[in-house]
């Protein structure tokens, strides 16, 4: 895996069929994410995330039931988000055992998806240590001054 | 919502390649855009742009040094990149938090709807 810009996952002790609504059902994405959710779980559908009185676009890119879910946004730009101008939100699922599911969602620039694959591996090799070592090395940089 | 990131320095540290530039002149101080082109995969033209691309944004400054330019990291809006991107990650934890009360919720809920 190429390493991304963000890069989180989490536990949870429900089954993937359950998760994938939590994640993908626009009531259930409006008490995690955005105060308000326009959102058809269409690939290429077009959408609206409202958070208090600012928004913007969405563009759902994949939607794999019940592992991968994919959207494209520029906030806090309201510009229609396409590729090199937004930011893409993928969300993938794998259930460990029938009561449990691992849930990563990686956030990543705009040029990463471009990238041919050999490339990204190139990258991955030269950056196994991720971001997190790069800021631990900034913080020393900055700690030097 | 907290303030989030602004869009220059988002768009600029968003870039894997740009990325790999940064981190070079992180970690050798200051360096001229010939010996960055020869540690990363891409061309020279394609250091240059994204030199400009890092100037512009305010991460990096440069320096004439006799016939040579020099590139140099800005500590400062670095740093303001890195905590951006660090409210940015914990965003996203506390966001997965709370899937995972509302998706352990709604599974308990099942459970106790429909008994297998």
């Amino acid at each position: 895996m190429p390493s991304l810009m963000i890069d989180r996952e989490v536990l949870i002790a429900a089954p993937v069929d359950v998760v994938w609504r939590t994640i993908t059902e626009p009531d259930q994405i409006s008490q995690w994410f955005a105060d308000k959710v326009e959102l058809v779980v269409e690939p290429g559908a077009h959408g609206y995330l409202g958070f208090g009185d600012q928004g913007g676009p969405v563009v759902v890119e994949t939607v794999d039931p019940p592992t991968r879910f994919s959207f494209r946004w520029n906030h806090p730009r309201g510009e229609e988000p396409v590729t090199g101008n937004s930011m893409l939100v993928e969300f993938t699922l794998t259930p460990e055992d029938a009561e449990r599911t691992r849930l990563r969602v990686t956030e990543t620039g705009h040029e990463l998806r471009a990238w041919p694959d050999e490339e990204k591996q190139r990258y991955a090799d030269e950056h196994q240590e991720g971001w997190g070592d790069f800021l631990d090395r900034l913080d020393t940089l900055i700690k030097k001054r | 919502m907290t303030t989030p990131p602004d869009d220059e320095l988002w768009s600029a540290i968003g870039d894997p390649s740009r990325r790999q530039v940064l981190d070079l002149l992180v970690s050798h101080g200051e360096v001229s855009a010939s010996w960055l082109a020869g540690r990363v995969p891409f061309s020279r033209q394609a250091v240059s742009k994204h030199l400009v691309v890092l100037e512009r944004s305010g991460l990096i400054s440069r320096r004439k040094e006799g016939r040579e330019v020099l590139y140099l990291v800005e500590a400062d809006r670095l740093d303001q990149a890195t905590r951006a991107m660090t409210e940015v990650a914990a965003q996203w934890d506390r966001r997965l938090a709370t899937i995972k009360r509302l998706a352990e919720a709604a599974h308990a809920e099942n459970k106790r709807t429909t008994p297998s």
